[in-house]
């Protein structure tokens, strides 16, 4: 098992590799500069200022040569300098270490999509095994009519809703930003209830989606296992239900969602973009777009390489809950 | 269940309307396509026609879905939104399948290093958050309406090209397949003529279930600013106004958004009720 994890693992690098060499193709073989935007602010700039602008970015050289040069970088984690007027290092963005851990931009957006992952998990599989042993029922039918149609909801739109719902109307939870004005004054308990607050809206937009997802996929996925010869052979021995249920077909079942969990993670922080947006929070998805609208490359480089990192992590996760959950492969 | 006697089609069409869910799908679908096509006739007013007087109005006889900040009908430029939804959802679609029948294709039929690096290239693309690489993309490019249809179909073919893989593995070593070689057809004709026409059934519920995610897609992108720009009315477009003006006019936000949710749920019925009725499988025991 040890041996198949390292060699997982060392199968991880050339992964990042190549996505690495095709986002940053990608994005500069894109038509316009990113010096346009220097310039256009100031339309004064004259082309030598321009071409030093260029040679200071290294955008004079060939691309093949550019790439090598931010490779070199980033294996010590150096994402180079963003473009924006504050010529701030891209890492320090990121991951300002002035700030407390909590306002650090990639700690909040990681721990709303594992949060969010979470509660994904502790509603989706009990959702989905209970409309399957409960199949045909009018449970059954309430939740895959939900289902159906949590799974066609734009999150945005939800998002959009559950503001107008609660904030406006009923005034009970905040719309936007990860904490109140006040916060500084407030007693310690005070505060945490205040972002608790916060994030009650972004974590049910975040985790909705896949919410749906994954509880129908539960809910075939038991389906199957149920009609399937051990289990009937448990039954017919005379385990108590709950027992042919948790401990027999519950283990199989749950086989296949790992794997679509690990796929499902691109999308959870894709999604970031949206609800960081529509919600005021100041995560990565917020500092991507400004830096997308702003065509600040460095920064963009590195949110999409820190981005396809942690989806990498987690689809060796999911391999290692696969082999936990199931002996066959361990064996092997 | 055996039919034998009559044609594929209408077997076909008998299992699939025996479930009244896949037959509200497929009209839904109908009905936006009718929508799209007869916008200019169904529409009450001209979609960007300003009327300053009557800014942010609710719902009422004369504007039924209400007016946005300029006074526009938001019940037409719904009406016209809906040709973008179903133009993007179609062409990015019909690019992605595209690319992921031949790239299936050649990784499934020929094996070896070529299916090796095919099936690398797509675990990349698959690693990929491809929210943020089509986001930067577009930003980078113009958001035309075209360029949004060409991106999101390169970086959603992925699926199609493993399902068609998978299909080419367990077909190509069919005796009439080997029959049709024996008989020197080429390498072409085998994969087009033989193989491909026998996987296209799964395609076909991977595109119609496809179109269902580009919708959402592009509306997202809309929704962010990075959509076919105003004053081109679009759905995503519409929301963008209505989340600026949550506080007071709610109509800019519910109405486009059950349109989106209306479609995709469209596409999703219409989708698996084809699937349940393509598939000899899902037939003996009934609809899961």
């Amino acid at each position: 098992m040890l041996t198949y994890l390292i060699k997982r693992f060392f199968e991880t690098i050339p992964t990042l590799f190549g996505i690495t060499l095709i986002s940053f193709f990608i994005i500069h073989l894109a038509p316009g500069k990113p010096t346009d935007v220097l310039t256009e602010l100031n339309p004064k700039i004259t082309p030598e200022a321009r071409e030093r602008l260029e040679k200071l970015y290294n955008l004079d050289k060939p691309i093949i040569v550019q790439y090598g040069l931010w490779l070199k970088k980033i294996v010590r984690l150096d994402f180079g300098e963003s473009f924006s007027t504050d010529r701030r290092p891209v890492m320090q963005k990121i991951w300002d270490t002035k700030k407390p851990l909590l306002e650090r931009r990639l700690f909040i957006t990681f721990m709303i999509n594992l949060i969010s992952m979470v509660i994904i998990l502790l509603i989706a599989i009990p959702i989905g095994i209970s409309s399957a042993t409960h199949q045909n029922t009018l449970y059954d039918k309430i939740t895959t009519t939900t289902v159906f149609i949590g799974f066609a909801m734009p999150s945005f739109w939800l998002a959009l809703l559950l503001m107008m719902l609660f904030g406006v109307y009923l005034h009970w939870l905040p719309i936007s930003g990860l904490k109140s004005l006040n916060y500084d004054s407030l007693p310690l308990l005070a505060k945490v209830l205040d972002r608790v607050k916060h994030l009650l809206l972004p974590l049910f937009v975040a985790a909705f989606g896949s919410l749906a997802a994954d509880s129908r996929f539960m809910r075939s996925s038991m389906l199957e296992v149920i009609r399937q010869d051990y289990v009937t052979v448990a039954r017919a021995k005379g385990l108590p239900e709950n027992k042919v249920i948790y401990r027999h077909a519950f283990r199989n079942a749950l086989l296949p969602l790992i794997t679509l969990i690990g796929l499902s993670i691109p999308g959870l922080i894709g999604g970031s973009v949206i609800f960081e947006n529509i919600f005021g929070i100041p995560g990565m998805g917020q500092l991507f777009f400004s830096a997308v609208m702003t065509r600040d490359y460095p920064l963009v480089m590195a949110v999409l390489t820190i981005g396809s990192f942690l989806t990498l992590i987690g689809n060796l996760l999911a391999d290692i809950g696969y082999m936990i959950a199931d002996p066959r492969i361990r064996v092997k | 269940m055996t039919m034998t006697g009559y044609s594929l089609a209408y077997q076909f069409w008998i299992r699939f309307k025996k479930n009244s869910l896949s037959v509200a799908g497929g009209a839904i679908v109908l009905a936006l396509f009718l929508i799209a096509v007869f916008a200019p006739l169904l529409s009450p007013y001209d979609p960007n026609d300003i009327d300053r007087k009557h800014i942010l109005e609710p719902p009422g006889i004369k504007h039924p879905f209400g007016t946005d900040d300029l006074g526009r009908d938001i019940l037409s430029r719904m009406i016209w939104g809906a040709r973008i939804s179903l133009a993007v959802g179609f062409v990015a679609v019909g690019i992605a399948t595209l690319i992921g029948i031949l790239f299936g294709a050649i990784a499934g039929y020929y094996g070896g290093w070529t299916e090796r690096i095919i099936m690398r290239f797509i675990d990349i693309m698959l690693t990929i958050p491809t929210f943020f690489l089509i986001l930067a993309v577009i930003a980078f490019i113009e958001p035309s309406i075209w360029n949004i249809m060409i991106v999101i179909g390169l970086t959603s073919w992925m699926g199609v090209a493993r399902l068609v893989r998978a299909e080419f593995l367990s077909l190509k070593e069919r005796e009439y397949v080997l029959a049709a070689r024996a008989l020197g057809a080429s390498d072409f004709r085998i994969i087009f003529r033989h193989i491909l026409i026998n996987s296209m059934a799964p395609v076909l519920v991977s595109a119609v279930l496809g179109i269902a995610g580009a919708v959402l897609l592009e509306s997202a992108l809309s929704f962010l600013g990075l959509g076919v720009q105003p004053p081109t009315p679009t759905w995503g477009n519409i929301l963008t106004l209505g989340k600026d003006n949550l506080e007071i006019a709610w109509w800019l936000s519910v109405f486009p958004g059950l349109a989106i949710l209306i479609t995709v749920l469209g596409y999703n019925l219409l989708g698996e009720g084809i699937r349940d009725s393509i598939d000899p499988r899902l037939w003996e025991t009934g609809r899961k």
